[in-house]
């Protein structure tokens, strides 16, 4: 990020006078902006894609009216949304219900700055970027016992708790998962991790060896366990809670937590895509460092997330709701140690590597170094 | 060509984040300390969470940032709450309950400040005029936890005793089968 505004500072003559730090703010000011334009309209493309998709394997047409195909439809249902009454419930307790869907918000959106799009084209290049993924997006949880004890209703209180209990479950095979894949790169800066998968498409980590390939599979189940998606959104069951912890909320308010969803569906379709799609590598040998190459490289990460995204929506369309048993069986019984044997795997997938194969490239592809 | 006059506040800058992440978390505290309902007493924590971890933020110890983070918000203060929710002393949670224990409480907090303060002004503290970039930490934060001249064995006796509090809880929260 620094390079980028040094960049631009050289070459504008009348930013040179002003005070660097405060070119500094300004432009990371700028560039949440920019993310946060980005993740808030493309979250509503989501919506839109989920209505028409959901209706084609429904066999019906969905939302086609506003603009061509029905592609602004989410600023039609944006504009209704914020021009409703404001809500607050007699025995809400205020400032918590005010605050939930701020914290919620935060806790989807703040992971967005250590996601590389390309080489370079990343916020905030951080030694720890996938640790801060998965650290910043456990805020969610707080946001949502706020709105659910704040509610002061039993749906909302509820539709919270077993938010909460599920969530913070799969963080652990979750975790776990991406934790495997941090042996195979040996770093946690999201950048390098892509580095290394450069080059033809086996070097993906999804096909460095069985354990990847497993610690794949595992990784996303928990994305969408954690993102309460479809066969896991108990937390949301319409049938038996209204609609969970945001039953009490109407209009923006409501709003911010719809968008935050699908946010979060967004970031971790994007971090799957780093860790074992190859990020911006389009899966053959091509240089992606030029000005041209990294918007050749934010094109074949945008393919990829949709694709993901593509694989959430039908995923949801197709299967019916766990039992909440089977939910937490899935995960402590399932999950959890068949990611631990990913990681174990792993490790004496990149030892056995080291010790016997190493220099060769077939060693090199083992140990999950670039080619 | 418009010239703008803006004082330059460059050299304040770290002064100025750091006076806002110490405002966090003392407000946070204060609300955390004082706050009637129990339960905002625990969110008001959870901003006092967040100031210190944009401290270490500043001291360039990332990782330990986010573990804070990632613990103390994600883990123990869910704990917290949840255990506050589901006690069912709906007194304390509306914030009608009598009697708080003031004294003693300031006499703790008190002795516990004294001695803090006496070790801060008894420490030589090591000033760095310019950290510069962030330097990666997990490398060296990881090599010495598995190296046995440093911090292996008290790494382990760690593991040990979270794995033993594991067990334990497991033991307590299962189902009782009938004799």
């Amino acid at each position: 990020m620094q390079i980028w505004i040094d960049s631009i500072v050289a070459r504008t003559e009348w930013l040179q006078g002003l005070p660097i730090g405060f070119l500094y703010t300004i432009g990371i000011l700028v560039a949440c902006g920019l993310i946060l334009i980005f993740a808030s309209l493309f979250a509503g493309e989501v919506v839109w894609m989920e209505r028409r998709i959901s209706g084609r394997m429904q066999a019906r047409i969905g939302p086609n009216r506003v603009g061509p195909q029905g592609l602004i439809q989410f600023l039609a249902d944006g504009i209704k949304l914020l021009s409703k009454e404001d809500i607050i419930p007699k025995s809400a307790d205020k400032p918590i219900f005010l605050l939930a869907p701020v914290v919620v918000f935060m806790g989807a959106f703040t992971a967005f700055c250590v996601v590389p799009w390309g080489y370079g084209l990343v916020p905030a290049d951080m030694n720890v970027g996938l640790f801060l993924v998965l650290s910043i997006t456990s805020i969610e949880v707080v946001g949502l016992i706020m709105a659910g004890w704040a509610s002061n209703s039993k749906w909302a209180i509820l539709g919270a708790m077993r938010e909460v209990a599920q969530v913070i479950s799969y963080e652990l095979p979750l975790g776990v998962a991406a934790l495997a894949i941090v042996l195979l790169a040996g770093t946690m800066n999201m950048t390098d991790i892509v580095v290394q998968q450069e080059g033809w498409i086996w070097n993906w980590y999804i096909f460095r060896g069985p354990f990847a390939f497993a610690a794949f599979f595992i990784f996303f189940t928990a994305a969408l366990a954690d993102l309460k998606r479809a066969p896991f959104d108990l937390p949301e069951a319409e049938s038996e809670l209204v609609a969970g912890f945001h039953t009490e909320y109407t209009g923006f308010r409501f709003a911010l937590f719809f968008v935050a969803e699908y946010c979060a569906m967004i970031l971790f379709s994007l971090v799957t895509a780093v860790l074992f799609l190859g990020g911006w590598s389009p899966g053959f040998p091509v240089d992606l460092n030029g000005p041209w190459g990294r918007w050749i490289g934010f094109g074949v990460m945008f393919a990829k997330l949709t694709f993901l995204l593509f694989v959430m929506i039908w995923i949801r369309w197709s299967l019916p709701r766990f039992r909440v048993d089977k939910v937490m069986y899935l995960c402590y019984k399932v999950l959890l140690p068949l990611s631990i044997v990913c990681v174990i795997g792993i490790a004496l997938q990149v030892l056995f590597a080291n010790a016997f194969l190493g220099g060769s490239a077939f060693g090199d592809w083992l140990m999950g170094r670039a080619p | 060509m418009v010239v703008l006059a803006l004082p330059d506040l460059t050299p304040h800058l770290p002064g100025i984040i750091f006076g806002l992440f110490t405002a966090f978390a003392v407000a946070g505290a204060l609300i955390a300390a004082t706050a009637p309902k129990i339960v905002h007493a625990a969110f008001g924590l959870m901003a006092s969470f967040f100031g210190v971890a944009g401290l270490y933020f500043q001291l360039g110890a990332d990782f330990v940032a986010l573990a804070h983070i990632i613990i103390y918000v994600g883990g123990i203060l869910v704990l917290l709450v949840f255990g506050v929710l589901l006690t069912g002393r709906t007194q304390a949670l509306l914030g009608i309950e009598k009697g708080h224990k003031t004294t003693g409480a300031v006499l703790i907090g008190g002795l516990v400040f004294f001695g803090l303060m006496l070790a801060i002004a008894g420490t030589e503290w090591n000033a760095v005029e310019d950290p510069g970039d962030p330097k990666p930490t997990t490398a060296a934060i990881g090599r010495a936890f598995l190296d046995p001249d440093q911090y292996l064995i008290p790494f382990e006796v760690a593991s040990v005793l979270l794995l033993a509090a594991l067990v334990g809880a497991a033991y307590l929260a299962r189902r009782r089968r009938e004799a």
